[in-house]
């Protein structure tokens, strides 16, 4: 069998979980962070939030969603993440700009990691005072081949169609290579 | 004149229990099957340890997550020489590290390499008096009281987990439908980890190693997921090639690219997964018909 990863990743309350949420086949983990009581063990037992779900294609293939943590303080996990990942999605709360500039930094620190195929996700389409998606490429400072995607991470065709589009640039990827 | 002698005839327990007795001050260097450890006393106290030549800030920091690697980048490249306090500095200055983070990160390694060392059953060891650590480390005394109490508590915990999980050649995989209350479980940064490498193509072993746990780790960590229905043994991998894609490994995770014994970070870049393309064609299908 054959599984392959993808990661949801965005700022704090951008709508991660509610994506994996609405696509995955089984209930998301989602744990929220605590300070552990094994105060005792040597290894840090600092826990993290983390969400993810799955979607079997068939009994030789598996789709894994790993959403980060949205606490900044467990960047530490970002990197172990991406590793091995097919692509990745970044979510954006398209209503609150203060988290433009964290967004941002997000997206840098995956890039830097390595070049794997990736779009945007304005989510939250459904609100009023959401900007628009090319907006958001704009204060991002995108380049014009990012897909930014408009979203609302609560409805299922419209979270499939984010990740129809990031396999379509992943396929796409293969030409470039 | 050295100590020397081998573990399986006098164990790192009682080493560690002669060196706080007597207030040692020197270097015990243990060779075994695992690899090479030292460990610096000062007074009865542990003051720098290293597994397999480890043991430099720069590295620590990074395994801890408390630095970036791009942060580090910058401030290593000012550094004409390796130095452990000077880099400490140069980060507390740039803001991007506490004294306290510094502190904490390298009394959690010397308190790792001693435990990892502690369960290891054989290897040759020597003991040299008044040998100092490598002087561009910082060093960070612990008592040694504490770091024998949670091994002997380890002892006895490995014996229950090895029976609860004897075999670590077998593959793990995420179950069907968990069990238990999934939104109750709480994951550390190491069981993280080993989430993100089960695959039905990689064994318990595999995966330890990759992720740079040692036996007693793993098999917690792995008794703990099961424990909570959410993996399951699916016995030997076929003989097939290591998995390539997704949550497999793709190199040593907890790589941080710094090549042994420190220096400049290499790129760490993981390539994108070689997933054949009809596997791309195959998600795309079946997401548009969900
Ligand atoms: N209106 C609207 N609300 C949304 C949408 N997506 C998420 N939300 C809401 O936004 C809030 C945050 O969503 P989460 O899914 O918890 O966000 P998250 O990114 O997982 O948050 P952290 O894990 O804490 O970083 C919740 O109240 C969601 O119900 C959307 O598309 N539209
Ligand atoms: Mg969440």
């Amino acid at each position: 069998m054959q599984t392959v990863k993808m990661v949801v990743t965005g700022p704090f309350a951008a709508g991660k979980t509610e994506f994996i949420q609405t696509i995955s086949e089984i209930a998301v983990v989602s744990t929220e962070r605590q300070i552990s009581d094994f105060t005792r063990t040597v290894k840090s037992s600092t826990t993290v939030a983390m969400d993810f779900g799955r979607i079997t294609v068939d009994d030789d293939l598996v789709l894994y969603l790993f959403g980060t943590p949205g606490q900044k303080r467990f960047d530490f996990m970002w990197e172990i993440l991406a590793e091995g990942m097919l692509g990745f999605i970044v979510l954006i709360d398209s209503t609150r700009s203060e988290t433009f500039r964290e967004a941002k930094q997000i997206i840098d620190i995956f890039r830097s990691y390595s070049d794997t195929p990736f779009v945007v996700a304005a989510n939250k389409q459904d609100l009023e005072d959401a900007w628009p998606p090319e907006d958001i490429r704009i204060v991002l400072e995108l380049e014009p081949w990012v897909k930014v995607l408009p979203c609302v991470a609560k409805d299922k065709e419209s979270v499939k169609t984010v990740l129809l589009e990031l396999l379509y640039t992943i396929l796409e990827s293969y030409d470039h290579n | 004149m050295a100590l020397k002698g081998r573990l399986r005839d006098i164990s790192l327990n009682q080493l560690l229990n002669l060196v706080k007795l007597a207030r040692k001050t020197g270097a015990l260097t243990i060779e075994g099957e695992q690899g090479r450890v030292e460990l610096y006393f000062k007074e009865g106290k542990v003051v720098h340890a290293s597994l397999n030549g480890d043991g430099d800030l720069a590295r620590l920091l990074l395994k801890f997550g408390r630095l970036q690697e791009q942060q580090l980048r910058a401030v290593l490249q000012q550094l004409s020489a390796p130095d452990d306090k000077e880099l400490g500095l140069r980060l507390i200055n740039a803001g991007y590290v506490s004294k306290n983070d510094i502190l904490r990160a390298i009394r959690r390694h010397t308190m790792d390499v001693v435990l990892t060392a502690l369960a290891w059953e054989d290897g040759k060891f020597h003991f040299e008096p008044n040998k100092a650590p490598p002087p561009e480390r910082i060093v960070v005394p612990i008592n040694l009281d504490s770091i024998v109490r949670e091994g002997d508590q380890r002892q006895k915990e490995l014996a229950t987990l090895r029976e609860e999980l004897p075999d670590l050649n077998v593959a793990l995989r995420f179950t069907e439908n968990p069990s238990t209350n999934l939104s109750k479980i709480k994951l550390s940064r190491d069981e993280w980890r080993v989430i993100s490498f089960i695959n039905p193509r990689n064994t318990i072993a595999q995966i330890a190693k990759y992720s740079g746990l040692d036996e007693f780790q793993i098999r917690r960590i792995v008794l703990k997921l099961m424990r909570n229905g959410l993996v399951e043994v699916v016995g030997r991998p076929t003989g097939r090639a290591p998995a390539v894609s997704s949550a497999a490994p793709q190199g040593v995770s907890t790589g941080t690219g710094l090549p042994a014994g420190g220096g400049a970070p290499s790129g760490h870049r993981p390539k994108a997964p070689a997933v054949e393309k009809s596997v791309v064609r195959r998600l795309i299908k079946f997401i548009r018909g969900l």
